[in-house]
């Protein structure tokens, strides 16, 4: 089984935030969330990058270990996944995610954030594969019809990656030796505990 | 000749092109070495050392999602999971064996002159409606927050999935709801009980006779003694504590960031685990742990003789006060021991 991961070449990344516009045009994405989005450093200054962020799906997920219901859980091809059946909308999620990833539809006064909705690499929920409830709920899965996310498909300057990580860091690494540079692969070390040498 | 003309034209441009490109191949080669497009560009560790976190700028209304990434985030996922459980367990746990030992070796605290008989009132009305508010919040609220700590590992293995989701989402309601008529509680046990309890020379003594509970006899004091001074700083405090974290947890980002976040959550929850514990201590004095303290909260009345032997210097107060006529007699409600 191949392990899940994305990966964004800031150098290439020229902020279009198309795979944001991508993403929540596959998966219905109400308001107000933003499963991804493209947050830029240095904006305006020498050397500025930015970089598309959403559920890293990561090695020991932190979301997972500290839900208080345990609705996470990981599949086969290492994405983290969670139900919103047993989500509580408390917010621990949040504040454990390296990557801001967790979304709540409502405010959150009082306790009432509503069930919590995330990137999902477009691999669906605990329903049945396909089904509407699972659409519904979590939008579209592609993983089961053997597509990638949509964000990376769309991405139109191939900054986004996603798929198996090895291939995916192969694909990188060609990269960087071949035009001679590469900021590296931005959040893989709090996400994976891994970097790609290049 | 025209077509003569046309060649000419595109021999010259040609021969033209070619010596333009012949001139600029050098500058070429040498364009790596002269702009490095990376050279200025931010790098994710660097950033990490100098700020704890990665922020920037986004396009979307949601301004908490400017920060790209906060690995300080695992760091609190090992507290909540691993830290947390260790000093709430050791507290809990450990508080409820030492009063276990302490009821074991010591029993109850008797009465020891026994009962008279005539009882004296300790607590008004009001006072005991503020308690008894307060403490049925803090037991609510002390389960559903444990819940949130334990109640994975301990509960969920023996109800499921969905029964401890739906349980989980109604402890946190009541969670949520029930701290506003404690923290009212806790204003009001801080204005209405602090003259009582301002420290003074007298609980250096009862302090030094271990409170008449550990050592032998009974040290005087006042209407509150140095551990109950204790208790009542404890809930003042540690109650503004977790109320004042625990409405930025209600209210999230509204008034600090996710470093904020975090701290508000850790400092909660220790305070609270803390408070849990002495708050055990708490119960069980004012219940098995001593004869005749449950009615003082209860009733709002004492025996004339526990009043002697815990609060001498109250009694004698309250005597000069209002003569005897603050004592009433009682003859067949309460029988001497």
């Amino acid at each position: 089984m191949a392990r899940m991961k994305f990966l964004c070449d800031a150098d290439r990344c020229i902020e279009c935030n198309a795979c944001v516009t991508a993403c929540k045009n596959e998966n219905e994405v109400p308001w107000g969330i933003n499963r991804r989005r493209v947050v830029t450093i240095n904006d305006g200054k020498p050397g500025e990058r930015s970089i598309s962020m959403a559920c890293m799906h990561c090695t020991d997920a932190p979301c997972q270990a500290v839900c208080p219901v345990n609705c996470f859980y990981t599949t086969e091809d290492g994405v983290v996944l969670h139900s919103k059946d047993l989500c509580i909308g408390c917010g621990y999620c949040f504040y454990a995610c390296p990557f801001g990833a967790p979304q709540y539809p409502k405010v959150g006064n009082f306790g009432s954030r509503g069930k919590m909705d995330k990137c999902t690499f477009c691999a669906g929920g605990p329903e049945a594969d396909g089904s509407k409830a699972e659409y519904e709920k979590y939008g579209a899965n592609r993983l089961a019809e053997g597509k990638l996310p949509l964000c990376a498909e769309m991405c139109s300057t191939k900054s986004l990656l996603a798929g198996d990580g090895e291939i995916i860091a192969q694909i990188y690494k060609e990269r960087v030796t071949k035009r001679g540079y590469g900021s590296g692969a931005w959040g893989w070390k709090t996400a994976y505990r891994e970097t790609i040498a290049s | 000749m025209a077509s003569f003309a046309r060649y000419l034209r595109f021999v010259v441009g040609a021969l033209a092109f070619s010596f333009m490109v012949a001139l600029s191949m050098p500058a070429m080669a040498q364009q790596p070495s002269q702009v490095d497009p990376a050279a200025r560009a931010v790098h994710e560790q660097q950033l990490l050392k100098e700020f704890d976190r990665i922020q920037g700028r986004v396009t979307i209304p949601d301004k908490r999602s400017d920060v790209l990434e906060q690995p300080a985030g695992r760091e609190w996922q090992y507290f909540h999971s691993v830290t947390l459980r260790w000093i709430g367990g050791i507290a809990i746990l450990g508080m409820l064996a030492v009063l276990v030992a302490f009821y074991l070796t010591r029993g109850m605290v008797r009465i020891q002159t026994g009962r008279s008989g005539r009882t004296i009132v300790r607590f008004s009305g009001f006072e005991r409606f503020v308690h008894w508010m307060t403490a049925v919040c803090f037991v609510i609220l002390g389960i559903s927050g444990l819940n949130i700590t334990f109640g994975r590992p301990l509960l969920l293995p023996l109800i499921g999935f969905d029964a401890f989701s739906e349980w989980s989402q109604w402890a946190k309601y009541a969670h949520n709801y029930l701290s506003f008529p404690f923290t009212i509680g806790v204003i009001l046990i801080f204005l209405m009980w602090l003259a009582g309890n301002i420290p003074n020379k007298v609980d250096v003594e009862w302090l030094k006779r271990g409170g008449g509970i550990v050592g032998e006899g009974h040290p005087p004091a006042y209407r509150f003694n140095a551990g109950q001074k204790a208790i009542y700083w404890i809930v003042v405090l540690g109650g503004g504590a977790v109320a004042i974290t625990g409405y930025q947890l209600m209210f999230p980002f509204y008034v600090t960031n996710i470093e904020g976040m975090q701290l508000a959550q850790a400092v909660h929850a220790i305070v609270s685990v803390l408070f849990i514990a002495v708050m055990l201590a708490h119960i069980y004095i004012g219940t098995i742990g001593m004869e005749g303290a449950f009615e003082a909260m209860g009733e709002g009345t004492v025996d004339l003789n526990w009043a002697k032997e815990h609060h001498s210097l109250w009694l004698d107060e309250e005597s000069a006060r209002t003569g005897t006529g603050n004592v009433r007699h009682q003859p067949s409600s309460t029988p001497a021991e």
